[in-house]
């Protein structure tokens, strides 16, 4: 027994010190964590003002890379306006309506908060407002924020930005194409393919994917290109996916070209190469800073942008090969 | 899944062996708790709110807790429904979906024909059975093991959830049904919130109670109680002493059916509209949380009440995580830690009764 457990605390140490070896071996000349590090992101000063405790509760599946760039711009105005920032997220419904229950709970001083499910959310922010928490909505729930009363919205109209991005399939020539959509029963992402269908002259086909599986969102995409030779162009929802797609349209002989919604590091190289056609950009760093920006301004300073009327619109920005570099800069930080 | 009998599945505590008289009866009432499947889910889920009670200030008030009971409620419910399967020796994967399907049903049908929404409750009602019977079915005339069966039966929801709402809706989530006839009533059956002390809590609870109530009656002071034992803790010894264990499973899977109502409608009277595409992993939860309280994953052991502790746990690491401010990137890591955690107390306290 005891000769047993010296031999693998020999086998331990071995192991540990070839994993030291490798490291100190294989540095790479080039990227990594020193080229990031070297890219500084965007810092301001800090606020005086009280500290605040606000509460953003998104309804992001983990992993999705959008969701990050809306966490960077909050945590940004957060560092900022001296805001102790709470990030809390659920996909489901009822999950992301007990946590904003939590956070009146934890007695915050706002709420910034996405109307994915708004009907879900309904009870929740009354009970909110009731508590005389400020709650201000974003990215998602334009239809909806007004008439629940909310202070003010952030984020773009996924039905104009569908519209917007079919017109431009229109111009460039586009005949059949497929909108894939990543997660089923996802409101928002409907309505961005319902858009793009209702504008788009060609005919639009709807492809479900499942998006927490790589592999099987790859193989899916390639099957239906083999399956219908006369789809020339791919239109995805999220950029990991824009990436994923471009693998699909190789590996079904290449004659589909991709176009996507949202933005990310590695999509923005794409572009740049030709990849991608184009991206719809709808902003997400700016709709995590403006959301605390804004709770932090009604607080010290009872402003509120739209007068409580309309909404602040945050997209859609178009990213094509003409103006990608000027956007590369600061897609290398992760901000766009 | 393997049916080996187990020496507790030998004597459903139903009938506890009478105590020798030589010791005290005093000693004899303290073993015969230890010797619960439950004790061990009692005494992770002290310690659970023990550490949250210090880790997290605003977990001590009163509204915190209300919000903690109602997630473990809905979970609670679907995890009562489940432990009595497991007790009796099966799986049901489909669960999580189910719940969805419920509640899709029940607000469609409502709409398409414009109908009081009690139709489509009382539907739902029927379909969510249906389902459980059709599980049961498949199991017993195909022979499979439930894992696969439910788990095919599974897939085929979640695809129906989605197609059926699309064709009829012409998208992914239900037409709200707050204007119809009968949505105030149900809304106060399925999802109204009672004060209590100056708290508002969610009638989820209540009903979580109650059923925990009627499980535990079941389960100990009834034959049907005894049949589940006995046809989870062994299948042919079961059947040689008469016990029907065809028509004990299938009555259990239709138990899950009507748990899976039941929350259905919680969810569709609470929040208005449903998503097709909710309910996926929850089934997972639901077993986890009766494993949590004393289940095992062969059968033939378990109890309701411990399915409460489990569900009760899992709603305190679900909201004490959120209270506690911890990173919520590392949230599903916590919930798995705390829930590993809370088995393995259960599993050393159930070793200590039994070595006494």
């Amino acid at each position: 027994m005891d000769l047993r457990l010296n031999r693998h605390r020999r086998a331990g140490l071995a192991a540990l010190a070839t994993a030291a070896a490798l490291l100190a071996a294989g540095c790479s000349s080039q990227g990594g964590k020193k080229a990031q590090e070297a890219d500084s992101g965007i810092a301001a000063g800090k606020a005086d003002t009280p500290r605040l405790r606000i509460a953003m509760i998104t309804h992001a599946a983990p992993g999705d890379t959008f969701w990050d760039t809306v966490r960077k711009g909050a945590k940004s105005a957060a560092a900022k306006d001296n805001v102790d920032l709470v990030y809390s997220s659920n996909p489901s419904g009822a999950d992301q309506a007990n946590l904003i229950q939590n956070a009146i709970n934890q007695k915050v001083d706002g709420i910034a908060v996405t109307l994915a499910k708004p009907d879900a959310m309904k009870g929740a922010i009354a009970k909110a407002k009731k508590a005389g928490i400020p709650v201000v909505a974003f990215n998602a729930g334009l239809e909806q924020w007004k008439s629940m009363g909310l202070l003010e919205y952030f984020g773009q109209d996924e039905n104009i930005a569908g519209q917007a991005f079919g017109k431009h399939l229109n111009e460039i020539g586009a005949k059949h194409n497929i909108c894939v959509i990543q997660e089923q029963g996802h409101v928002a992402l409907e309505a961005r393919c319902a858009g793009v269908k209702k504008t788009f002259k060609g005919k639009t086909d709807t492809l479900y994917v499942n998006g927490t599986d790589m592999p099987s969102v790859k193989s899916t995409i390639a099957a239906k290109l083999k399956q219908d030779s006369s789809i020339d162009y791919v239109v995805t929802l999220g950029a990991p996916f824009a990436l994923t797609a471009v693998q699909s349209a190789k590996d079904a002989g290449g004659k589909a070209k991709v176009a996507t919604f949202d933005l990310n590091k590695d999509l923005v190289s794409a572009v740049q190469s030709g990849d991608v056609q184009f991206a719809v950009d709808q902003q997400p760093y700016l709709q995590g800073y403006l959301s605390i920006d804004s709770l932090w301004l009604f607080k010290n300073n009872g402003n509120f942008s739209g007068g409580g009327e309309k909404p602040v619109l945050t997209g859609p920005a178009f990213v094509t090969k003409e103006n990608v570099d000027t956007i590369a800069t600061f897609a290398k930080n992760g901000t766009r | 899944m393997t049916h080996t009998a187990t020496p507790a599945a030998a004597t459903p505590p139903a009938s506890p062996a009478a105590p020798p008289k030589s010791r005290t009866a005093e000693r004899s009432l303290a073993r015969r708790a230890l010797a619960r499947p439950e004790i061990g889910a009692l005494v992770a889920a002290i310690g659970v709110y023990l550490f949250f009670f210090v880790a997290a200030p605003t977990f001590r008030q009163a509204d915190s807790f209300a919000t903690v009971l109602y997630q473990a409620s809905t979970m609670g419910i679907m995890a009562l429904a489940v432990s009595l399967l497991m007790i009796g020796g099966e799986f049901d994967l489909s669960a999580g979906v189910a719940v969805t399907s419920s509640a899709l049903t029940a607000s469609m049908l409502s709409f398409q024909l414009t109908a009081n929404v009690w139709v489509g409750v009382i539907v739902a009602l029927l379909v969510s059975l249906a389902v459980g019977l059709i599980n049961g079915l498949l199991l017993i005339k195909t022979g499979l093991p439930s894992f696969l069966v439910t788990l095919a039966s599974f897939l085929m929801l979640q695809g129906a959830n989605l197609a059926i709402t699309k064709l009829l809706t012409d998208n992914v989530a239900t037409d709200s049904i707050t204007d119809m006839d009968g949505f105030d009533q149900a809304k106060s059956l399925f999802a109204s919130e009672i004060g209590v002390f100056g708290v508002d809590v969610k009638i989820t609870v209540l009903w979580w109670l109650i059923f925990a109530a009627i499980a535990t009656w079941v389960l100990l002071r009834t034959k049907f109680g005894n049949w589940i034992f006995a046809a989870g803790g062994s299948k042919e010894s079961a059947r040689a002493v008469g016990v029907p264990v065809n028509l004990t499973k299938i009555a259990l899977f239709m138990t899950v059916g009507f748990a899976a109502w039941f929350v259905g409608m919680h969810l569709l009277f609470e929040y208005n509209t449903v998503q097709a595409g909710e309910g996926v992993g929850n089934e997972f939860y639901y077993i986890i949380a009766a494993v949590i309280g004393g289940c095992l994953l062969t059968g033939g052991y378990g109890s309701a009440i411990g399915a409460v502790l489990g569900a009760f746990i899992f709603g305190m690491v679900n909201q004490g995580i959120v209270y506690a401010n911890w990173n919520p990137d590392w949230f599903k890591f916590f919930v798995g830690v705390m829930l590993l955690l809370a088995t393995l107390v259960n599993l050393w306290v159930r070793r200590q009764a039994a070595r006494r």
